[in-house]
C-alpha cells in the first residue's frame, strides 16, 4: 500500500538580501494512515518550513526549489492552487502553536468552525450547528452550548487549542499537521492536550505529524521519529529504535540535553552550615493589585498576585520558584526588587548588604530578545549598572570589568561593540546574564532564563550559571516552570499555585515525595521520558 | 546695512546648532558609523545634495540688507536680501501681466501702436523679455539655443569645478560609497541648469510672468526660504514640546499623563484654523497699533511669518506627542527597561538612553511627512487669506493665485507649475533622506 504523504528530495531556499540561503535540503519521508510521525529539532532546523512547504503556504520569501509531495499519488507541488484549497483545512488540518493568536478574535468559536464547514463540507448547511457541537465535544469542551457564542478572548489558552482542534477536525482530515501544539501551553494542560489527541487519533484513524522540540512528547506521542538539524534530516527511525540508542550524534545529544527529574538524585547537594545567615527572608509578602469599577474608579476588590508569601533563601543557596503561567512567580521575583510598586509584608536581606537594592540583587529575563536596548552595543548594555551603581569607577575599569564579565559568561572581550541583534539566543542570555553579574550582586532572580531557549543551548546555560555560582558565591531564586530544570540546579523547590506557596523543601523530597496534591499533579503531567526512566549508553559517564 | 529679520536669527540659530551637533557626532563612532551608511544610497546623496542646494538659496535668501540701489520704485528702501541682488534683473524685470515661458509677447491682446502709428487690436511685444532682439519673431529661437548653449557650457564647466575637489577629497577616504558618484553627477546637473537659468533668465521669462508681471522663476525661487522657514521653524516648536510631554506623560503616567492627555485633548478638539485665524488677525492688530515700530513691508511680512510657524506648531505637535506617548507607554514595558531599573538607573537616564533613541525613527519620519504637509499647509492657509503675508513669495501664495488662472484659455499653467515642481523636488528629497536615514540608524538591519 502506497503512503498516506510521501515527501521526496524536497529543498526550500529564502531569499535575503538577494541571495538564496537554504532552509530544508533535500529530504524526504513518509506518513502512513493513521500513525504518528513526529519531526524534531531545534528551532531553526526548518521543521515548520518543511510543513509550510507541504501545504504551500511559504512566506513570499521562500521558493521550493525541487522536489515531490504526494498525497495518495497526487503531487501536490503540481496541482492548482484551487484544488490546494480543498487539501487545506480539509485533506489536512493544522494547528499552530500559540492558540492566541491563530483565533480570529472578533469571531465566535461557533463562527469560525461554521467558517471551515462552509467551505469544505459541501452537504446541508442546516446540519451545521449540530456539527459544531459534535466536534466541540468531542475535543472536551465543557457546556458546549454556551461555548459556541463564546469569544476567544472568554477562553483560557487549553480551551482555545481545543478550539483549533475542533476546527481542524472539522474538514475530516487524513492528516493532521501539529506545528508545537503544546508549547505555548503549561505542562498540566500540554498532557491534557496531548491525550485528547491520541484520543482523536484512535477514533479517527487519521495520521498525525508532530511537529516539536520536545523529546519527551515525541517519546510518549509518536510511532515514528525523524530528527531534523539545519535543513537535513539525520535520522529516521521507530519510536523503539530511537530511544532503544539514537544513531547519529546529535540525536543522542538532544536526548542527553534534556532535565530530567532524576538528575536531582545524580547532583552531590550543597553543603549546607546551617548557622549562616540567610541572605533573604520573607515574611508574609503580598502584592495585590487593586480591582477598580465605576467612574471614580472606586476600588471593589483586589487581585492577590502574591499573597502572603513566606520564603527564605540561603547564601550560596538555589531555591527555584516552580509554578504555572499566572501563578505569580514572576510578580513575586519582580516586587522583591522594588520594580513593582504596592508590595506589603516584611523584607529582611541580610544585614551586611546595605538598604540599596539593586547593589546586591539583579535579574534575568526569560525573553533575550527583549531584554537588551537593540540600540546600544554590548558593552553599553554591561557597563550600564556599573554606571548607575558605581558612578567612582572610571571608564577603563569599566571597560575591564567589562571585558571580564564577557569572558566569564564564554563570550569574546572583543564583543564589547557589537549589537545585540548579532548574536543568537543563548549568545544573548549570556549577555544578561554578564549585564547582572558585573554590579557584583549577591542574589540574582532568574525568571526563566532559559525557556526561551532550544534544548541544547538551555544545558549550556545551565552549566555557566552553576559555574558561575561556585565561582562568585551567588545566590539564585530561579523561577521556572520546568521541573527538569529545577532537577538540574536548585537546593530547595518552592510550589507556588495561585499567589501562594503550597510546598517548599529539598529539591529530592519535593520531586520525588510530594507532599502536596498540587505538585503531585504537576510531576505527573510531565512526559515519562522526562523522568529518566529511559537509560542511555554512556549516560553514566555524565555528572 | 545688515538687516536681522527675526525668521532669520531664528534660522541661522537653528543651522547653528545642527552644525555643532554634526561636529560633535563626529566623535561617536555609533553615529559616524550609520552616517556611513547613508553615503552608500545614491537616492539619499542625491536627495542630500539638492536639499543642500534648497539650503543655499534659503540661506542667501536669509541675509537682508538695506541702502545702495537695490530698492526698485517705492520699494526704495525696504531690505532687500542677497539672492535678491543677486536676481536683480528678474526681480525689476516686471511686465504688464501674464507671459508665457520664453515668449517675446505678452498673452492677451491689446489695443496697441504699430510702427506707423495706427492703432491697432494685437499682441504687444514684452518690455523687458527679447528686448535685446530687433526683430524677435524671426531670431529668439535661434538666441535662445545659443545661449542655451553658452549657459550649459559654462554651467557644465562650473559644476566641474565645484566637482573636482569633492572628487578628490574621496581620495583618501574609503568608505565613502558608491553614492559618492551621485554625487559628483548631481553638482554637476545642478551646475548644467544653474548655467542655463544664468544664460537665458536676465533675457527671458524662463517660467513666464504671472497676474502682476512678475518672474515666475524668481516667485519660486524666492518661495524657497518661506518653505524652509515653515518646515524648519515650525518643527523647531512641535518637536520639543511633543518629546518631552509624549515621553513624560507615557512614561510616568498617573496624574503627569491625565494633565498631558487633557491639554493636548482640549487643543485637539478646538479647530486649528480657528486658532491660526485668531493668531494671525492678532498679530495684525498688534503691528496696527504698533506701526512705527512696524512701518516697513518686510518687518510685517516677517513678523506674520514667524507667529504663522509658532502657530502651526502649537496646533501640529498633539499627534507627534500621541504616538510618543503610546510608544512609551510600550516600551516602559519592555524587559530592557526593567533590567535598567533593577540596575538603579535614574529615570532621566532611562529616558535618555532607552526610551528617546528607541522613539527617534518615529520622530524622523513624522518629522519628514510633517515637513511635507507643513509646506502644504500653507498653501492651504494662504487659501483663505491666513497664511503668510501676500507680499511674501511662497508656493502657497503661487497655487492660490494660479487657481483662477486655470480656468483662463489660453490656460496659465506656469504658477502652478513652477510651484509644483520646486515643491516637488523638496519634499521628495526630505523623504528620501529621511527614509534613508532611519534605515541607517535602525541597528536590526544588519549590513
Amino acid at each position: 500500500m502506497s503512503h498516506l504523504l510521501e515527501v521526496r528530495n524536497l529543498a526550500v531556499s529564502f531569499r535575503r538580501g538577494g541571495v538564496m540561503q537554504p532552509a530544508v535540503e533535500q529530504i524526504s519521508f513518509h506518513i502512513d494512515r493513521g500513525e504518528t510521525f513526529a519531526l524534531v529539532g531545534e528551532s531553526g532546523s526548518g521543521k515548520s518550513v518543511t510543513a509550510l512547504s507541504v501545504l504551500r503556504l511559504l512566506p513570499m520569501a521562500g521558493h521550493i526549489l525541487s522536489g515531490e509531495i504526494c498525497m495518495d499519488g497526487v503531487d501536490l507541488l503540481r496541482v492548482s492552487e484551487r484544488s490546494m484549497g480543498t487539501y487545506r483545512g480539509g485533506r489536512i488540518g493544522v494547528i499552530f502553536q500559540d492558540p492566541s493568536t491563530a483565533l480570529n478574535p472578533v469571531m465566535t468559536v461557533g463562527q469560525q468552525i461554521r467558517e471551515v464547514l462552509a467551505i469544505h463540507v459541501r452537504d446541508d448547511s442546516r446540519s451545521h450547528p449540530a456539527r459544531v457541537i459534535r466536534l466541540l465535544q468531542q475535543v472536551g469542551l465543557p457546556r458546549v452550548e454556551t461555548m459556541v457564542d463564546a469569544y476567544p478572548h472568554q477562553l483560557s489558552g487549553g480551551q482555545r487549542q481545543r478550539v483549533m482542534i475542533a476546527m481542524a477536525l472539522a474538514g475530516e482530515p487524513d492528516l493532521l499537521i501539529a506545528d508545537e501544539p503544546t508549547t505555548a501551553l503549561d505542562v498540566t494542560i500540554q498532557a491534557q492536550i496531548l491525550e485528547l489527541l491520541q484520543r482523536i487519533q484512535q477514533e479517527t484513524g487519521m495520521a498525525l505529524w508532530l511537529i516539536t522540540h520536545d523529546l519527551g512528547i515525541v517519546h510518549q506521542m509518536a510511532h515514528r521519529v525523524a530528527v531534523m538539524h539545519q535543513g537535513h534530516i539525520l535520522e529516521q527511525s521507530t519510536h523503539a529504535g530511537f530511544f532503544a540508542g539514537p544513531a547519529h550524534d546529535y540525536s543522542q545529544s538532544l536526548l542527553k540535553a534534556m532535565p530530567r527529574i532524576q538528575r536531582c538524585r545524580e547532583r552531590p547537594l550543597r553543603e549546607t552550615s546551617g548557622h549562616d545567615e540567610p541572605l533573604l527572608v520573607l515574611e508574609d509578602f503580598s502584592l495585590h493589585f487593586p480591582i477598580r469599577k465605576g467612574l471614580l474608579k472606586r476600588q471593589v476588590g483586589a487581585f492577590r498576585a502574591v499573597d502572603q508569601v513566606s520564603l527564605a533563601i540561603g547564601q550560596g543557596e538555589t531555591l527555584a520558584l516552580v509554578g504555572e503561567s499566572g501563578c505569580g512567580k514572576t510578580t513575586l521575583g519582580k516586587a522583591l526588587l522594588g520594580l513593582l510598586p504596592g508590595a506589603t509584608g516584611t523584607v529582611r536581606w541580610a544585614r551586611q548588604l546595605g538598604g540599596h537594592i539593586p547593589s546586591f540583587a539583579q535579574i534575568v529575563f526569560q525573553d533575550p530578545y527583549a531584554a537588551m536596548n537593540p540600540r546600544m552595543t554590548v558593552g553599553e548594555v554591561i557597563e550600564e549598572g556599573m554606571r548607575a551603581l558605581r558612578p567612582d569607577w572610571t571608564l577603563s575599569s569599566r571597560r575591564q570589568r567589562c571585558d571580564e564579565m564577557l569572558v566569564a559568561v564564554g563570550l569574546d572581550a572583543g564583543d564589547r561593540i557589537r549589537y545585540p541583534h548579532e548574536f543568537s539566543g543563548g549568545q544573548r542570555q549570556r549577555i544578561c546574564i554578564a549585564r547582572a553579574l558585573a554590579v557584583e550582586p549577591r542574589l540574582v532572580i532568574l525568571d526563566e532564563p532559559t525557556s526561551a531557549l532550544d534544548v541544547s543551548v538551555q544545558a549550556h546555560i545551565l552549566a555557566l550559571l552553576r559555574d558561575l555560582r561556585e565561582r562568585y558565591g551567588l545566590s539564585y531564586l530561579f523561577i521556572t516552570h520546568d521541573l527538569g530544570v529545577v532537577a538540574e540546579v536548585a537546593d530547595r523547590v518552592a510550589v507556588m499555585f495561585r499567589g501562594q506557596i503550597v510546598e517548599t523543601g529539598e529539591v529530592a523530597q519535593v520531586l520525588l515525595n510530594p507532599r502536596e496534591a498540587y505538585t503531585r499533579q504537576l510531576l505527573q503531567a510531565l512526559p515519562p521520558l522526562r523522568w529518566g526512566a529511559c537509560k542511555l549508553t554512556g549516560d553514566k559517564d555524565r555528572i | 546695512m545688515i538687516v536681522l529679520f527675526w525668521t532669520d536669527s531664528l534660522f541661522f540659530l537653528l543651522l547653528f546648532a545642527a552644525a555643532i551637533v554634526l561636529w560633535r557626532a563626529r566623535q561617536d563612532e555609533h553615529l559616524v558609523r550609520p552616517l556611513r551608511k547613508v553615503t552608500h544610497s545614491r537616492s539619499a546623496m542625491v536627495s542630500a545634495v539638492l536639499l543642500l542646494a534648497y539650503l543655499l538659496v534659503a540661506v542667501l535668501d536669509s541675509i537682508h540688507f538695506t541702502g545702495g540701489e537695490q530698492g526698485a520704485g517705492a520699494f526704495r528702501n525696504e531690505p532687500v536680501s542677497v539672492l535678491d541682488w543677486l536676481l536683480t534683473p528678474l526681480r525689476i524685470h516686471v511686465e504688464k501681466t501674464y507671459s508665457a515661458p520664453f515668449a517675446c509677447d505678452a498673452l492677451s491682446r491689446e489695443m496697441i501702436a504699430d510702427a506707423t502709428g495706427q492703432m491697432l487690436w494685437g499682441l504687444p511685444r514684452l518690455q523687458f523679455a527679447c528686448s535685446h532682439l530687433e526683430h524677435p519673431e524671426a531670431t529668439a529661437a535661434a538666441d535662445i539655443a545659443s545661449r542655451s548653449l553658452q549657459g550649459l557650457l559654462l554651467g557644465g564647466l562650473a559644476g566641474l569645478l565645484l566637482a573636482a575637489p569633492l572628487w578628490g577629497w574621496r581620495g583618501s577616504r574609503e568608505w565613502l560609497g558608491p553614492g559618492w558618484l551621485a554625487v559628483i553627477l548631481t553638482v554637476v546637473g545642478l551646475g548644467l541648469i544653474a548655467g542655463w537659468l544664468a544664460a537665458l533668465a536676465p533675457f527671458y521669462h524662463v517660467l513666464g510672468t504671472d497676474k502682476v508681471g512678475m518672474d515666475v522663476l524668481y516667485q519660486s525661487l524666492k518661495s524657497i526660504r518661506t518653505g524652509l522657514m515653515i518646515g524648519t521653524l515650525t518643527t523647531l516648536v512641535t518637536l520639543p514640546l511633543a518629546l518631552l510631554l509624549g515621553t513624560l506623560a507615557g512614561y510616568f503616567r498617573g496624574w503627569v499623563d491625565d494633565v498631558i492627555q487633557y491639554v493636548y485633548t482640549t487643543l485637539n478638539s478646538i479647530p486649528g484654523v480657528l486658532l491660526i485665524a485668531a493668531s494671525i488677525l492678532l498679530t495684525q492688530v498688534y503691528m496696527g497699533r504698533h506701526e512705527a515700530e512696524y512701518a516697513s513691508l518686510g518687518w510685517r511680512a516677517d513678523l506674520r511669518l514667524l507667529f504663522l510657524c509658532l502657530i502651526l506648531g502649537l496646533t501640529s505637535w498633539t499627534g507627534l506627542c500621541r504616538l510618543l506617548r503610546a510608544e512609551t507607554l510600550k516600551l516602559r514595558e519592555m524587559e530592557y527597561v526593567q533590567a535598567a531599573r533593577a540596575l538603579g538607573v535614574g529615570h532621566l537616564m532611562i529616558l535618555r538612553r532607552h526610551i528617546l533613541p528607541n522613539l527617534m525613527h518615529l520622530v524622523l519620519i513624522s518629522v519628514a511627512l510633517d515637513f511635507s504637509s507643513l509646506v502644504l499647509a500653507e498653501a492651504v492657509l494662504s487659501y483663505v487669506n491666513i497664511g503668510v503675508d501676500p507680499t511674501t513669495e511662497s508656493w502657497g501664495n503661487m497655487i492660490n493665485s494660479a487657481r483662477l488662472e486655470m480656468a483662463r484659455e489660453p490656460v496659465v499653467w506656469w504658477s502652478l507649475a513652477g510651484a509644483f515642481g520646486f515643491m516637488f523636488v523638496l519634499v521628495l528629497a526630505a523623504n528620501l533622506l529621511a527614509d534613508a536615514v532611519r534605515d541607517a540608524f535602525d541597528p536590526r538591519r544588519a549590513e
